[in-house]
């Protein structure tokens, strides 16, 4: 044992300085138009054999510091928390949607536009994660590709605002059944796999569309993207400071107030608020209908659930347009915050960043999710400080985050356990 | 009720079922019976049209199924309780119970679930339980249960014994023979032979995808032949 974990500590501290020397012991110069390789000043080659005697000796003495590590989840208050009752936590569950939605209602009135802005970012993150959710953590289909969807609603905007000038009223239902109709296609190939093998199948997806966005140039523009793309109005009223299409009056001549900019964003954080809440209450509807009860079964058992005739085409499919609906839903609300989308907005880490939230929120579970959105958008925010270092820092709370709460922040419970005694 | 009429069935290019031909009648209980990799659940399966038979017809109450979806043919008056019993085991009793009346109206699904609860006493006090938290036998009745919520004509038991203690596949074979006292049709497949043989009507043997021997449960038991193969001599 302790051999084996020498071994393994040499391995690892040789890795270290394979990945570390490289990168930070050695530097291009430019000198005129050559380049250079120069070893760095002793102190960071000094540093780098630090790190990997600090790996050393961490792989060493491994046990001990993971043993010291578990007994830490005492520290959650949640950990050993009896199961409550069902009515208790449907209570609390209410409780928690309505202080978290007024305290979302007064929020953009008490902060900063930036804060306001970064709100906003939230919600979309919140419409994607409730999207996602249905098809991660209720249907329990690994879909990599989400971002697809999102990028499909956003794009939809964008160029039905280019080329028709359609408003975002207009283009918000569209976008979002343009996207299920994707999602609905996206089924068909994949419902026959399971698991891994529709993990490819739907990074595969992903990827095509932002591939096909980047290089159909003629339409979308391609890396450029496409700008100018109109802020919603309300009732006709606009919120720019003069009047950009005919007909439209601005919302703060209507009102006879002095031109704000705040005005508009908060405008859109309200926005994306009632979409969000809107989300929220039509996935907590599905949930409870039999379709959600659907996907739960075939989640759990796929032929079981086949075996009391239901079927395996329509719940895969439900799973995925509804997802793919909420998605362009999002995608609609971020062109129109952004106005300006590019494919680099719809890489492969969103799709990630949107499934770590469900992941980290608890499969499946609607508060979970949301309190996980919140988490994983705001704590790189937070982070910026440590500047290069934000990334290192939002990766290692995920990973502390699956050591302490594999289950996620807040796992879906469907705990009933009513002990009875023996009689 | 159900008959199956020189049935090949196919997994890619291996043919699993030589032509079989087997008939249920109704009101009857009828038991398959055959060594590892005889067939059986593939003859079950195929019944459920996952996958399809590549020829011949299987007919259910004179409608035929062979080319119908699997979905399709679970709602219509049949239902199986698969091999290894594939219970919720994240829902509770109630729960299972209530995916077994899926596509039944709510009142529909109060009776059959007293009904249910009726047969397995057991079941009602760990209504609140999780299913995956039971132990085999208790999962084996829920499984049945889930399967009678959907009010079956007939229904289709693939291995209820497996992995159980001897006292409670006793059990689970007197509930059998009581839902065939309900007028429900039961084709049970079967390793445990003996056990299957003398409840059954009727019997048939399969081997190697083949229909070998057919006779009433009793005569199967006495056959020198099947003795030999499957009763241990």
């Amino acid at each position: 044992m302790a051999a084996q974990n020498l071994k393994h500590a040499l391995f690892c501290a040789f890795i270290t300085i394979i990945i570390a020397y490289p990168i930070l012991g050695l530097n291009l110069v430019a000198e005129g138009t050559s380049v250079k390789l120069e070893g760095a000043n002793t102190a960071t080659v000094v540093n780098v054999f630090l790190a990997a005697v600090a790996v050393f000796l961490f792989q060493v003495f491994r046990d001990n510091i993971m043993g010291v590590f578990g007994k830490v989840p005492n520290l959650n208050p949640l950990a050993n928390r009896g199961p409550v009752s069902q009515e208790k936590r449907l209570l609390m569950e209410r409780v928690f949607f309505v202080a978290i939605i007024l305290l979302a209602l007064v929020w953009p009135f008490i902060v900063s536009r930036g804060a306001v802005d970064l709100a906003t970012l939230v919600l979309i993150y919140i419409m994607l994660a409730l999207g996602l959710n249905v098809v991660v953590g209720l249907a329990g289909l690994l879909d990599l590709g989400y971002v697809a969807f999102y990028a499909v609603g956003a794009y939809t905007f964008a160029l039905l605002s280019q080329y028709f000038g359609i408003s975002f009223w207009l283009a918000l239902p569209i976008g979002a059944l343009l996207a299920a109709l994707f999602g609905f296609v996206l089924g068909f190939p994949v419902l026959r796999l399971r698991g891994d093998y529709l993990a490819i199948v739907t990074l595969g997806f992903g990827e095509i569309i932002r591939i096909l966005l980047n290089n159909w140039t003629s339409l979308t523009g391609g890396p450029n993207g496409i700008g100018g793309i109109p802020d919603p109005t309300l009732f006709g009223m606009e919120f720019g400071r003069r009047v950009k299409e005919e007909g439209n009056v601005s919302f703060h001549e209507t009102f006879g107030i002095a031109y704000s900019g705040e005005h508009k964003v908060i405008f859109l954080y309200l926005i994306a608020l009632v979409l969000a809440i809107f989300t929220l209450l039509v996935i907590r509807r599905f949930m409870r209908m039999p379709v959600g009860r659907a996907w739960e079964a075939l989640r759990e058992d796929e032929i079981a659930a086949r075996s009391l005739g239901m079927s395996r085409t329509a719940v895969k499919l439900s799973a995925f347009t509804i997802g793919a609906f909420f998605a362009g839903f999002a995608g609609t609300v971020f062109a129109s915050k952004q106005g300006f989308i590019s494919p680099e907005s719809f890489v492969f880490l969103e799709s990630a960043i949107i499934l770590a939230i469900v992941v980290l929120g608890g499969m499946g579970s609607q508060v979970g999710v949301i309190l996980a959105a919140i988490a994983v958008t705001i704590l790189p925010e937070l982070a910026r400080e440590f500047s290069e270092y934000r990334m290192l820092i939002f990766g290692a709370a995920m990973v502390l985050m699956m050591v302490w709460r594999p289950q996620g922040l807040l796992p879906m419970r469907r705990i009933q356990i009513e002990i009875k005694e023996q009689g | 009720m159900l008959v199956l009429e020189n049935v090949h069935t196919h997994y890619g290019k291996i043919e699993a079922l030589h032509g079989v031909s087997v008939e249920v009648k109704k009101g009857e209980i009828v038991s398959l019976i055959g060594a590892n990799g005889a067939g059986k659940t593939t003859l079950l399966m195929t019944v459920c049209g996952s996958p399809q038979a590549s020829s011949g017809r299987v007919i259910l109450e004179g409608r035929d199924i062979t080319n119908e979806p699997t979905s399709q043919i679970m709602r219509s008056g049949i239902a199986i309780v698969p091999e290894g019993r594939r219970v919720f085991s994240g829902l509770t009793v109630e729960e299972n119970l209530h995916m077994g009346g899926f596509f039944n109206t709510k009142a529909e699904i109060r009776k059959s679930q007293d009904h249910v609860y009726d047969l397995f006493p057991r079941l009602k006090e760990r209504e609140h339980q999780r299913a995956g938290t039971m132990s085999g036998g208790e999962q084996q009745m829920l499984a049945i249960g889930r399967a009678l919520m959907s009010k079956p004509r007939m229904i289709i038991l693939d291995e209820p014994s497996l992995g159980l203690a001897p006292i409670v596949i006793q059990q689970i074979f007197e509930i059998i023979g009581q839902l065939r006292e309900e007028g429900i049709t039961v084709f049970l497949v079967e390793q445990n032979a003996h056990q299957a043989l003398n409840l059954a009507d009727r019997g048939y043997v399969l081997e190697t995808g083949r229909i070998r021997l057919h006779d009433t449960g009793k005569n199967l038991l006495a056959n020198p032949d099947v003795r030999n193969a499957y009763l241990g001599g």
